[in-house]
């Protein structure tokens, strides 16, 4: 354990890829009984049933006075690492390996969790039980993606990168198929594809200056970028289950998808809720998300569908080194042959510039796409999101000036700033607060903001600190919903910092009934 | 006590203790830049603290001083002042006000641990206590500073073609990281940024033990490897520090018990070295004044707060402009 914190402390403190590389490699290098479990935490495969921040929480509150507990978390910004430095160090123990602490901690019963999972805690050094809980509460982030684990051990070993990702999510704990093949003990694992989550091919942002003086057009075709979440869905006689874009099976919660959908493919597209095919928006397709099940009644209010972009198998025939013209063919022949009211396909846009390709992304009637997609048209089936194959055109924002009312410190790299804004227009003499908003600005900005915050703060509500009402943010965001949640009747999808207007004074800011007018809520 | 308002200025007898802007008469408790400042008309305060602000804005930084030495008696009317160790830095002291039987102590910044590069900190017991509160939240728990610089040790043993940067206040923490360093029978020439200079010579001649020192020079490249350099703060994301081969960059401070705020900053080796008193020192210190009163300034001081109001303690926040609640030391 010691080793392996020592690990996420430096890997969390170096900035350069290569040293992180070789971190990793020295690691994985040694350590044979520990690399499994290693290997698990970093790609977020571990996790431990009954400790999760809620629990964390109840216990660092029995140890410590919850006021000071909550001052200090809002000032570091990161629970983990509060947790580990406030909980009182008994006396150090004797240092296990990691994979016996975490073999033990498997084996506590959940009402024995209070009192032994607070006395390994106890016997850790600072760094350890930073470890632990980061373990606990999942998702590490420590600046290293489960890609550069990857090519790490790819490196180690001498293997390609893409080798492992293929047979990535077919593997399972402790990977020992794995590790013998990355030694040559054996060969390749065999993993049965047509079963398997395929990671998903992701485009990258087209940036306008440069790449399309670079890229010819004709090479290219469009779509709609739709505004859902995108799914894998897996057809077979036997069975059919849907995946998340994270390769999390998310079949249960969308039942009339499974039951109506037939054929033997597997097939990548966007999930979106709406009526006939008609998208009905984000905001709806909320309802049925982060549910296990979905209930007659919510079918019924919010029914769901497929639009497909892409496929990857048809009749266990291997698709993925296809040109995207051909793959289209299979896709157009698979919904011919399992006619569906869950599955339409995504239709492509004729364009022969890239200056007309600007109208649909513009000006495309309503809201529900949120611009285009250019795909190379003879691209492989690439996981990953790799550069020069697909690339995102999004529309532009829309944008609204706002005024600074409160701000609240990061989390995470930005910890210990104040980061997280929250800002409004008028309701009469009166600001009414419509978003909030934690991205967007330059680190210069970033910087302008909390020293103003910090010099003209004029309230306190525990972290949340309200502000003098001068300076003007220009948010931009994807969209806007009627909300009965938020006092202002209105819920933004996405916003964030576009500018500050130093330019503008605050009486020049909309009310709230002129915000609702030009976005069409009211 | 009512005699002090929050800006540490006793109008009674026109006295303020590390005022901001140029004053009549300034108590300064040590020569950080945020308490010692330019051009009051008389100055008050330790010898070496005279000496650094000497250093620091010229001789003529103020029109008239008094040195005191620790635990000499200053009066203005029927106001007693005294000097204490604080522990800080070299000259750092706490302010003793004695007035018809009440006594009020302004701590400055202190820490309680040792340090060989100043005299150590001594508890002044009191009616009311105006304390520091720099690092007052319960996350603060300083290691051993020992335990701290071996870590830098090793790790200049470990890579021996990176050089080490460290950065340091110039004032204070610069100079207690080459004694730490030297305790640590780290025997090797410490290369220093030029700012620092001046300082680390003047704690040489104070026979503050910080070894053999050298101003960087422009000097072949390869000659800092395995070296240990160190620098303001300030120069660690200047041009300056690119110079030097593969630069592993650590920082001496109490801040860098978080590690997200190392990773801000960019620090390959965080190094928990401080020159203030952790969390339950300056309870312990609040508990052993027997101040009934505590007045708490610049720092986290909501944490404080709250705890000394759970011990029946009064208590408030001092808000003192010009002091940020972070980044000093």
């Amino acid at each position: 354990m010691k080793k392996f914190s020592s690990l996420l402390h430096n890997l969390i403190l170096t900035p350069s890829r290569n040293t992180k590389i070789k971190l990793l490699q020295d690691y994985f290098n040694k350590l044979d009984i520990n690399r499994a479990y290693a290997l698990a935490i970093l790609s977020d495969q571990l996790s431990f049933q009954f400790i999760k921040a809620s629990k964390l929480r109840e216990l660092v509150y029995n140890q410590v006075d919850q006021h000071l507990f909550d001052y200090s978390y809002d000032y570091v910004g990161d629970l983990a690492e509060t947790i580990s430095l406030i909980w009182p160090t008994k006396k150090e123990g004797k240092s296990q390996n990691l994979s016996t602490l975490i073999e033990n901690i498997k084996k506590i019963k959940k009402s024995e969790i209070n009192t032994e999972f607070s006395k390994i805690l106890s016997e850790l050094s600072n760094n350890e039980r930073w470890t632990l809980i980061k373990i606990c509460t999942g998702g590490l982030r420590i600046g290293v993606s489960e890609r550069l684990v990857k090519t790490a051990l790819a490196d180690l070993y001498n293997k390609s990168v893409n080798e492992i990702e293929e047979i990535w999510h077919g593997l399972e704990f402790p990977y020992e198929n794995l590790f013998q093949w990355l030694k040559n003990e054996t060969s390749k694992p065999k993993i049965d594809f047509k079963k398997l989550f395929h990671p998903m091919m992701l485009a990258n942002p087209i940036d306008e200056e440069k790449d399309f003086k670079r890229l010819d057009a004709n090479e290219f075709q469009a779509e709609y970028k739709w505004d859902g979440i995108r799914v894998q869905l897996m057809v077979s006689s036997k069975s059919v289950s849907l995946y998340s874009r994270t390769g999390d099976n998310i079949s249960s919660a969308f039942p009339e998808i499974i039951e109506a959908t037939k054929g033997d493919a597997v097939i990548d597209g966007e999930l979106l809720v709406g009526r006939n095919f008609k998208p009905s928006g984000f905001n709806n397709l909320q309802q049925r998300l982060n549910r296990k099940k979905a209930s007659k009644d919510l079918q019924n209010k919010f029914p769901v569908f497929i639009r497909a972009y892409d496929i990857l198998f048809y009749k266990g025939k291997d698709l993925r080194k296809f040109s995207l013209l051909e793959r289209r063919k299979y896709l157009e022949k698979f919904q011919k042959e399992n006619k569906s009211n869950q599955i339409d396909l995504s239709s492509i846009i004729n364009f022969s510039t890239w200056k007309e390709l600007t109208k649909y992304k513009n000006n495309f009637h309503d809201d529900l796409n949120e611009g285009v997609m250019i795909k190379l048209k003879n691209s492989e089936y690439l996981p990953g999101r790799k550069k020069g194959y697909w690339y995102k055109w999004k529309k532009n924002p829309k944008l609204v000036d706002a005024i600074l009312m409160y701000a609240q410190r990061g989390h995470g790299k930005r910890s210990s700033y104040y980061s997280d804004f929250t800002f409004g227009v008028w309701k009469e003499s009166e600001l009414v607060p419509i978003g909030k908003a934690y991205s967007g600005y330059t680190d210069k900005e970033l910087l302008v903001l909390d020293k103003f915050i910090r010099n003209n703060t004029i309230n306190k509500f525990g972290p949340v600190r309200e502000v003098k009402k001068e300076i003007i943010l220009e948010v931009a965001f994807d969209d806007v919903f009627p909300s009965t949640r938020h006092k202002s009747g209105v819920a933004m999808r996405f916003p964030r910092i576009h500018r500050i207007r130093w330019d503008k004074p605050v009486n020049e800011v909309l009310t709230i009934s002129e915000f609702k007018k030009e976005f069409k809520l009211s | 006590m009512d005699f002090i308002n929050h800006q540490l200025f006793i109008k009674d007898i026109n006295v303020h203790i590390d005022p901001i802007l140029p004053k009549k008469t300034a108590i300064i408790t040590h020569g950080h830049a945020d308490h010692a400042r330019f051009g009051h008309d008389h100055v008050i305060a330790t010898r070496q603290t005279i000496d650094i602000m000497k250093i620091r804005y010229g001789d003529k930084c103020a029109k008239k001083f008094t040195p005191l030495r620790y635990g000499q008696k200053y009066s203005i009317k029927n106001y007693d002042f005294t000097l204490h160790p604080a522990g800080h830095i070299l000259g750092s002291a706490q302010v003793l006000v004695e007035k018809n039987n009440h006594r009020l102590v302004i701590t400055g910044d202190y820490k309680v641990g040792k340090d060989e590069t100043c005299k150590n900190f001594k508890l002044v017991k009191c009616d009311t206590l105006i304390t520091e509160a720099t690092f007052g939240l319960p996350i603060f728990q300083h290691p051993d500073p020992k335990d701290e610089i071996q870590k830098l040790i090793r790790s200049v043993k470990i890579n021996k073609n990176n050089c080490h940067i460290v950065g340091a206040y110039a004032l204070g923490k610069a100079q207690r990281v080459m004694n730490l360093l030297r305790q640590q029978k780290y025997n090797e020439t410490i290369y220093i940024h030029g700012s620092l200079e001046k300082l680390c010579q003047y704690y040489s001649k104070e026979k503050i033990n910080i070894g053999k020192f050298e101003k960087v020079s422009s000097k072949d490249k390869n000659f800092y490897e395995g070296k240990i350099i160190i620098a303001p703060p300030s120069a660690l994301k200047d041009r300056w520090s690119r110079r030097f081969p593969n630069p592993i960059i650590c920082m001496a401070s109490g801040w860098m018990t978080v590690k997200q705020r190392a990773k801000q900053q960019g620090i390959e080796l965080p190094l928990v070295i401080s020159d203030h008193s952790d969390w339950n020192e300056l309870l312990d210190t609040i508990k052993k004044s027997k101040a009934k009163n505590i007045l708490i300034t610049h720092g986290q001081e909501d944490a404080l707060v709250y705890y000394c109001k759970k011990q029946n303690l009064v208590s408030k926040p001092l808000s003192i402009q010009g002091r940020s609640d972070e980044e000093i030391e």
